[in-house]
């Protein structure tokens, strides 16, 4: 019995320390991941604070009546954009952008809105897939790395969406996407290694940053090439677009620590089983040869005791 | 150090070039324009595709392929914001 439970015990040993490899691997490729996504957090931050600069003083000169500004009189339906990963072992990081999404949903639908869905990531795809729910669109493959070229297709049927708008019932837009009157962002808020949020932010009609306090006199007169409306016509998309590359980043960013977080509890605790496994096996080990040599003794001092007699 | 133009040229991903020069020139879609030290603020944006050229104090010229792009000229210089900014191939001078 005592060998057969050293085998057992050096077999899950063996599992453990295999397990212990990768989730050691997953968590040093994390944290690399986590330096590189903030590099690019940081890199983007330059073109962010310029447009954002730049349409503050373009909404103050132009007429705000492009139909990205203006919040729609009836909304119908509200887009909801979830920024998910594409692959799991992150601990509570796809649960946590899942949930918040659900409660805006939850929201929207109390106030007598329906919700189209646009996800971003293999895990929240397959959580709404799995649940039999309608995803107006999603996307997938870069949730790690992700480029501005990918924001800006994601980007691109929003804001085709929210122009269709959702004038009438049940109509789809041209390519059969649901128009929508609003639209929300879920993504997750990287603020330290150790926290990160998830959040719900409204995404159009587009609030600029600092468009309703008045600058008086300070905000200098700008020229339009061409006129202001046409700009902003042209700059509200990329505005938008650059929030949704800011958004991936700091998911992108967030996934990776939340990951790295989770594969360092899963290698500390693979090292807390070798610690308890190992003793065990030692005191198997230990039991078998003390029952082995007590039985050797006790068969010797049998021997001895019947030669004796003889 | 008065007769310097201060840009500034910013792709989505990277800030690709920033330093004091003479002159930048750049197309709107209304036109070409050049830009000196002084000048009085604008926002244009950029014909698509354009090219950007700025013109450095030692005769120097950088010149970039703007996609997606816009300028904002305003007390502090100019800056290029574009989708992407890719250094074109100098050829010519």
């Amino acid at each position: 019995m005592a060998a057969g439970q050293v085998q057992a015990l050096r077999r899950r040993i063996r599992t453990v320390k295999s397990t212990k490899k990768i989730t050691k691997a997953q968590e040093l490729v994390a944290t690399s991941r986590i330096a590189k996504a903030q590099e690019r957090v940081a890199a983007s931050r330059p073109y962010s604070e310029a447009i954002t600069k730049v349409l503050g003083a373009l909404a103050s000169n132009a007429s705000v009546d492009n139909p990205l500004l203006v919040a729609r009189e009836r909304v119908r339906r509200a887009g909801v954009l979830l920024i998910t990963s594409d692959r799991g072992l992150a601990g509570a990081y796809n649960a946590n952008a899942i949930r918040t999404a659900e409660q805006l949903i939850a929201q929207l639908k109390s106030e007598g809105k329906e919700v189209a869905l646009y996800v971003v990531g293999r895990k929240g795809v397959g959580y709404y897939r799995f649940r039999g729910r309608d995803i107006a669109a999603s996307w997938t493959g870069f949730s790690e790395r992700p480029s501005f070229a990918d924001a800006k297709k994601v980007g691109d049927a929003l804001i085709e969406a929210f122009a269709a708008g959702s004038e009438t019932e049940g109509t789809f837009g041209p390519d059969g996407i649901p128009g929508v009157d609003e639209l929300h962002l879920v993504s997750t808020e990287f603020k330290s290694l150790m926290t990160q949020h998830a959040q719900a932010k409204p995404l159009a009609p587009v609030q600029v940053e600092g468009q309703d306090e008045e600058p008086e006199g300070l905000r200098p007169a700008y020229e339009f090439e061409p006129d202001a409306d046409e700009l902003l016509d042209a700059l509200l998309p990329k505005y938008l677009n650059t929030r949704i590359y800011a958004a991936l980043l700091d998911s992108a960013a967030s996934e990776s620590a939340s990951r790295r977080r989770a594969m360092k509890s899963a290698s500390d605790n693979a090292d807390d089983l070798l610690k308890r496994y190992t003793r065990e096996m030692n005191s198997a080990r230990q039991a078998a040869i003390t029952q082995e040599i007590s039985e050797i003794v006790g068969g010797a001092n049998a021997l001895a005791a019947a030669g004796s007699d003889v | 150090m008065a007769n310097q133009l201060h840009v500034e040229v910013v792709a989505v991903e990277e800030k690709v070039w920033v330093g004091e020069a003479e002159m930048l020139v750049a197309r709107t879609t209304e036109g070409e324009i050049g830009v000196l030290p002084g000048h009085s603020p604008l926002l244009g944006l950029l014909k698509e595709p354009s090219q950007v050229r700025v013109k450095l104090a030692g005769g120097e010229q950088l010149t970039y392929d703007v996609a997606g792009g816009f300028l904002s000229i305003d007390a502090n210089g100019v800056t290029v914001l574009a989708e992407s900014a890719t250094p074109a191939t100098p050829e010519q001078h």
